[in-house]
């Protein structure tokens, strides 16, 4: 692997929690570049010709195995659109970290989408873990916007975990899922805005077939004059269950905007949808400071919790 | 140890209209076991968070080991040494409950001493640890943990609010036991209990009935409980389950 500067290894440590070269398949794509990269006996990684971007195949009955494809920025005013898609085989069952941290020191925006699509095969499974994050004192912009197309055949499972946390001003994140037979699409997203950030995250999910399923969860916490919009549109259409859930805490001038939607076009559809916006009660505030935490200690408790 | 000295608290617009505490004294030495009882909308949860700095008095002051600790917020009269128990507990999503017993201990509690403190309040620990404090928790669960993270502080002075609401008959008499060795693990410590019922009266070594934000009368156990048997200040164990 190439030389990393203390920047670059610490954006690393951030968006995949790696500290040195993972276990499995990887691609560390810097500046633009891939930096360093294999390709394991089940999972190969293979460059596009006509885009910027890679192809990930994953051999049917593949199990227990990893692959980390982090994102690194830290030269100003870069900005990029990259295409990775991810071939799931039959009955595999593996783990993909994707993620992308950019710090951003000079005036320049920098911009990184991603556009990642997951074609899921018979009866696997995936767990994908995306972590954001953006550094840096610069006035230049640490933008991302990440768009994900996950298709899952019969039997199939994707559990997704998103997670934005910190430093990255501008974000448009999409998300589009096609469900088939007895498929399952989990997601897990959170989300905290602060300064004059804003946040826009939209679901499209379509239950296309019977006994599919789907749970959207997000919970997020919009501070100081951030913005934050929700929007889902789930729609059933067959004998299926669809589940979404908007939770988010509002703070100081911040400004949250939850569009839920909800269509049935099956009469066996059942869907719900949940969604609250509200400030951090003042007795759980009082509860932890009766417990010897300062009122500031408190809330970040309770942030640090909800969004956990 | 602590002492209310001529406290009022009056709510409304304008700095208050409506008393709801008028001039309460006493004082709490070290080693007792206080229970304020009197009927309803007399003013005894509000002594209870006047004495956590929840709310503040309108005249008056509180002293506690000797210190006046009325200018005090709700956290640094926590670290001086003053625990408390709400009677309607909080739920936090995203918290567990190991989480708030390591916050209330102030320090790294080990798996198996937040066990102890589950234990000895009625909870099986091992199916609770990792809970999140939120609605999938009944009001009973929620009431022994929030006893349970007033334990785990060790402070010298404890007060809870109506610590037996919701509370089922069986693990009532336990309550009872928790004081019982509160009392007497920490050396010097007092327990003050907002509490109406005989039972938790009857550990009680000193009574004081509050009427109307007012001290109706106070001393000790057992020349003020047998005035107070059959009214509304001292109800008994039919009345519990009834309410259960």
């Amino acid at each position: 692997m190439v030389a990393l500067d203390e920047i670059q290894k610490r954006l690393l440590k951030e968006v995949a929690d790696l500290h040195s070269v993972p276990e499995g398949a990887f691609n560390i794509r810097s500046n633009s570049e891939s930096v360093a990269r294999r390709s394991s006996e089940n999972i190969e990684i293979v460059s596009k010709t006509e885009v910027s971007g890679m192809d990930i195949h994953i051999k049917p009955g593949t199990v227990n195995e990893s692959v980390h494809i982090p994102v690194i920025m830290t030269q100003s005013g870069l900005q990029e659109t990259v295409y990775n898609d991810f071939f799931i085989g039959e009955n595999s069952d593996v783990l993909i970290v994707a993620g992308c941290g950019i710090d951003n020191c000079g005036t320049g925006d920098s911009r990184h989408d991603g556009v990642h699509r997951f074609f899921v095969g018979r009866n696997s499974k995936i767990k994908y873990v995306e972590k954001h994050y953006g550094s840096g004192e610069g006035s230049g912009k640490r933008i991302l916007n990440p768009a994900t197309e996950v298709y899952l055949e019969k039997g199939s499972c994707a559990e997704m975990e998103m997670v934005q946390i910190k430093g990255v001003d501008d974000t448009v994140r999409t998300t589009t899922a096609e469900l088939a037979e007895g498929s399952r699409l989990v997601i897990r997203e959170r989300l905290m805005t602060h300064g004059s950030q804003s946040a826009d995250s939209s679901y499209i999910v379509n239950l296309n077939e019977d006994h599919s399923s789907a749970d959207i969860v997000s919970r997020s916490v919009a501070r100081d004059e951030s913005v934050q919009k929700f929007e889902v549109r789930l729609t059933g259409k067959a004998e299926c269950t669809g589940h979404t859930e908007c939770d988010s805490i509002i703070m100081d001038n911040g400004r949250i905007i939850a569009v839920p939607g909800l269509e049935a076009e099956c009469v066996d559809a059942s869907l719900v949808h949940e969604a609250a916006i509200g400030k951090i009660a003042g007795d759980q505030i009082i509860k932890l400071m009766t417990l010897g935490l300062t009122e500031r200690e408190a809330e970040e408790q309770i942030i640090s919790g909800f969004l956990k | 140890m602590l002492e209310l000295k001529n406290i009022s608290f009056n709510v409304g617009p304008d700095g208050g209209t409506k008393e709801i505490i008028k001039d309460v004294s006493f004082r709490v030495p070290e080693n007792r076991l206080c229970v304020i009882t009197g009927p309803n909308g007399g003013g005894k949860s509000t002594i209870a968070k006047l004495i956590a700095g929840i709310e503040k008095p309108s005249e008056g002051n509180i002293f506690f080991k000797g210190e006046d600790i009325t200018p005090l917020n709700v956290t640094e009269r926590a670290k001086k040494g003053i625990g408390f128990a709400f009677q309607q507990p909080v739920r936090f999503k995203g918290i567990n409950v190991i989480d708030l017993l390591r916050i209330a201990s102030g320090k790294q509690l080990s798996v198996a001493d937040a066990c102890g403190y589950l234990s000895s309040v009625g909870l099986c620990a091992r199916d609770y640890i990792d809970r999140e404090i939120n609605a999938n928790l009944s009001g009973g669960e929620l009431k022994r943990i929030e006893i349970a993270t007033v334990l785990a502080r060790k402070t010298s002075l404890s007060v809870f609010d109506e610590p037996e609401a919701g509370i089922d008959l069986w693990s009532f008499q336990k309550l009872i036991d928790v004081f019982r060795k509160l009392r007497s693990s920490i050396e010097g410590s007092s327990i003050i209990i907002i509490s109406h019922q005989e039972r938790i009266l009857d550990i009680a070594d000193e009574i004081i009935v509050l009427k109307s934000g007012t001290i109706e009368r106070m001393g000790p156990k057992e020349k003020i409980l047998p005035e107070l048997i059959g009214t509304s200040s001292a109800v008994g164990n039919c009345k519990i389950a009834e309410d259960n």
